[in-house]
C-alpha cells in the first residue's frame, strides 16, 4: 500500500491503476478491470447477436428485399420466401392473447393490490407466479391433449352457431388454429402482465388514496385514480406481455396447426414467426430456405428489442416517479 | 366490483390447479423407476427417459458453469461501478435481452457455435441457455447487492479494505443468499426452455456425454413425443412433463421457503 491517500494525487502518478480504479489499488484495478470487461461482454453479445443474424440473412435480404415483408408466398421447393403468412399469425395470435388477458390481469392486479387481505394476497400471488414457471413446452402438452379438444367440442361449435355470420368464426371447426394459440398465450402471458400491473398499482402512492377516499370517493372510484395515476405504467406492463406472445415459441408451434397461409376465420390453422424458426430451421438443407429463416429470426429481435425497449421506458418511468413523490 | 377482480384471480388460480392437477394424473402412470433410467426405445416396447434426464443435467451444468460467474459479475459491476452513462447502458441492454425470444438466441448460438463446428452440440445447448440466464441472474444480483446496507461498505472501506476486498469479503457475502435465490430461479427458468435447444443440443436417443456431441434434453424429448403419432409416447410425454415440473415446481418452493424469512 505504497499509494498516496486520496487528494494529494498528481497528474504524475496517474496510471494504469489509477484509470481503471480511482484508488490505485492494484487488486481494485484488476477487479474493476474484470467486471467492466464482464460488462462489456454484455454489450458486444447484443451488438454480435444483430450482426450474426445480420449476415446469415444477406443472402434472403438481397434476394427479396422489402419484398419478403409483403409476400405470402413460402414454397422451399420453388425457393419463394415471403413472411406475411407468418406475422399475419403472429399479430393476430398475439392480439386475441391480450384481448383476453389484459382486463384479467388488471382484475387480478386490482384484487391482490387494492382489495385482498394481506394474508391472501401473498400466497395467492406466488400461484400465479407459479403459472409463469410452467415451461412452454408443458403448456403445448396441455393444449395439445387438454385444451384443444375442449375447445372444439364446447367452445368452438357455440362461438359458430351464435356468431358465424362474422368471418371470424366460419371454418371447420378442429379445435387447432389461431384461436387456441391465443387462448394458449393468453394463460402465458398473464402473469407476467398481472406481476407488472402489481408492482406499478404499489408504486402509486398511498396519498393519492388517501387524498380520494377524502373526497368522499368509494372505494371503486379511488381504485380509478390510482388505475389513471398507473397508466403508462400499466401501458408499459401490455407492451411487455406483447412481447413475450409475440417470441413465445413452442406452445403456439403445437397448437396453431403449422400452415402458412392468411385466413380471416380464428378457427382455421396459422403459423406465427417463432412457430416457423422452430419448425422448419433443422429441416432446411438449401442456403436461401435458411437465410429466410435466420431473416425472420432477425425480425424477431428486431421487433422484441423494441417493444422490450418501449415497454421498460414506460413502466420505469412510473415505478421511479412514483416512489420518488412517495418518499418525499 | 371486488366481485368480478376476485373472479379474475381464481380463474388465473384455477387455470394453474387445473394443469397442474392433470399432468399429476396423466404423468404417475407411466412413472415407474425403470422409465427413469432406461434410454428410450422403439414404440410398443417401453423405454424410458434416463437420457433426458442425464442430457438436461448437463445443459444445466454447462450453462450455470459459463452464465452464473459471468451474470454475477455483470451483476456486481452494475450495483457498484454502474452509475454511469455506460452503466445505464449495459443495465437496459440486460433487460430488454430478457425479453428476447429463447428461439432467436437459439437462432444466433446455431449461426456462432453449430455452423463452425458442424455439428449440434452439448455445448451449443449449454451456450445457449447460458446466454438466456446471463441477463436474470446479473439483475438479481444488481438488486440483491443493493439492499446491502452502504454502512456494511463505509466500515470494510474504514478499516483499510481495498474496494475488492470489500466488495468480495463484506458485500457479496451479505447478499449471498438473494443471489443464490436468483441463480436457483435462473436454473429453474432455463430448465423449461425447449425452442433454444432445438437447433443447438438437438437431442439424442442415448446417454451421450460428450460435449461436441448431441445431447438429449427433457423438454427436447417432450416435445418430439407430444407430437408423434404414438398413444404410448403421449403418456411418456405426460411422465416426463411430471418429472420435469417436479424439478422446476421444488426449487420455486424451496426459494419460496428460503426468502420468507428475509422479507
Amino acid at each position: 500500500m505504497d499509494q498516496p491517500i486520496g487528494g494529494r494525487r498528481s497528474p504524475l502518478n496517474v496510471n494504469w491503476k489509477h484509470l481503471l480504479s480511482p484508488t490505485g489499488n492494484t487488486g481494485d484495478a484488476v477487479f474493476r478491470g474484470l467486471l467492466f470487461i464482464s460488462a462489456l461482454l454484455m454489450v458486444l453479445i447484443v451488438g454480435a447477436m444483430i450482426l450474426a443474424l445480420a449476415a446469415k440473412s444477406m443472402p434472403s435480404i438481397r434476394q427479396f428485399g422489402f419484398h419478403f415483408l409483403t409476400s405470402s408466398e413460402w414454397n422451399p421447393v420453388k425457393n419463394e420466401f415471403g413472411a406475411l403468412p407468418f406475422i399475419y399469425g403472429t399479430i393476430v395470435s398475439s392480439l386475441i392473447a391480450l384481448v383476453i388477458s389484459v382486463p384479467l390481469s388488471l382484475g387480478i392486479a386490482i384484487f391482490l393490490v387494492e382489495q385482498a387481505p394481506r394474508q391472501l394476497a401473498r400466497p395467492v400471488t406466488f400461484l400465479i407466479e407459479l403459472l409463469a414457471a410452467i415451461p412452454s413446452v408443458v403448456y403445448g402438452l396441455w393444449g395439445i391433449f387438454v385444451l384443444a379438444p375442449f375447445l372444439r367440442i364446447h367452445v368452438e361449435p357455440p362461438l359458430q352457431h351464435w356468431l358465424g355470420w362474422l368471418p371470424l368464426f366460419k371454418g371447420p371447426i378442429t379445435g387447432i388454429g389461431l384461436l387456441t394459440g391465443g387462448i394458449i398465450l393468453a394463460i402465458m402471458v398473464t402473469p407476467i402482465i398481472s406481476a407488472v400491473v402489481r408492482d406499478v398499482l404499489a408504486a402509486v402512492p398511498g396519498s393519492q388514496r388517501e387524498a380520494a377516499l377524502a373526497l368522499g370517493a368509494t372505494k371503486w372510484e379511488t381504485t380509478r385514480v390510482v388505475l389513471v395515476n398507473g397508466a403508462p405504467g400499466i401501458a408499459g406492463a401490455v407492451i411487455l406481455g406483447l412481447g413475450r406472445a409475440i417470441g413465445e415459441t413452442m406452445a403456439v408451434t403445437m397448437v396453431i396447426g403449422n400452415r402458412a397461409h392468411i385466413s380471416a376465420s380464428l378457427f382455421e390453422s396459422s403459423y406465427t414467426i417463432a412457430s416457423v424458426i422452430a419448425n422448419e430451421f433443422t429441416e432446411a438443407t438449401q442456403d436461401l430456405y435458411l437465410s429466410a429463416l435466420v431473416e425472420l429470426g432477425l425480425i424477431l429481435f428486431l421487433v422484441t428489442f423494441v417493444v422490450n425497449a418501449i415497454a421498460r421506458v414506460l413502466v420505469w418511468n412510473v415505478t421511479r416517479k412514483m416512489s420518488g413523490v412517495g418518499n418525499a | 366490483m371486488t366481485t368480478l377482480t376476485a373472479l379474475c384471480t381464481l380463474v388465473a388460480v384455477g387455470i394453474l390447479l387445473i394443469i397442474l392437477i392433470y399432468i399429476a394424473m396423466q404423468g404417475i402412470g407411466s412413472l415407474s423407476f425403470r422409465f427413469l433410467v432406461d434410454s428410450p426405445r422403439p414404440v410398443g416396447e417401453g423405454g424410458g427417459i434416463g437420457n433426458a434426464i442425464a442430457g438436461t443435467l448437463v445443459l444445466l451444468g454447462l450453462s450455470a458453469a459459463i452464465g452464473l460467474p459471468f451474470g454475477i459479475a455483470v451483476g456486481v459491476y452494475l450495483s457498484e461501478f454502474g452509475e454511469g452513462k455506460f452503466g445505464s447502458l449495459v443495465r437496459f441492454l440486460t433487460d430488454t435481452l430478457t425479453g428476447i425470444p429463447s428461439i432467436v438466441t437459439g437462432v444466433f448460438v446455431y449461426t456462432i457455435v453449430v455452423v463452425p463446428l458442424k455439428h449440434f452440440s452439448a455445448l451449443a445447448g449449454g451456450i445457449a441457455l447460458a446466454l438466456i440466464m446471463i441477463p436474470i441472474v446479473a439483475r438479481t444480483t444488481e438488486e440483491m447487492i443493493r439492499l446491502v446496507p452502504q454502512s456494511l461498505r463505509e466500515g470494510a472501506l474504514a478499516l483499510g479494505a481495498p474496494q475488492w476486498r470489500t466488495t468480495l469479503g463484506v458485500v457479496i457475502p451479505a447478499a449471498a443468499s438473494g443471489i443464490a435465490t436468483g441463480a436457483m430461479l435462473a436454473i429453474a427458468r432455463i430448465s423449461g426452455e425447449t425452442a433454444p435447444l432445438l437447433f443447438t443440443a438437438f437431442g439424442s436417443r442415448f446417454f451421450s456425454y460428450y460435449l461436441d456431441q448431441p445431447v438429449a434434453s427433457l423438454t427436447v424429448q417432450i416435445y418430439n413425443y407430444a407430437i408423434s403419432p404414438y398413444d404410448e409416447w403421449h403418456a411418456q410425454a405426460w411422465a416426463a412433463t411430471l418429472v420435469l415440473m417436479t424439478l422446476i415446481l421444488s426449487i420455486n418452493i424451496i426459494v419460496r421457503i428460503f426468502t420468507r424469512k428475509r422479507f
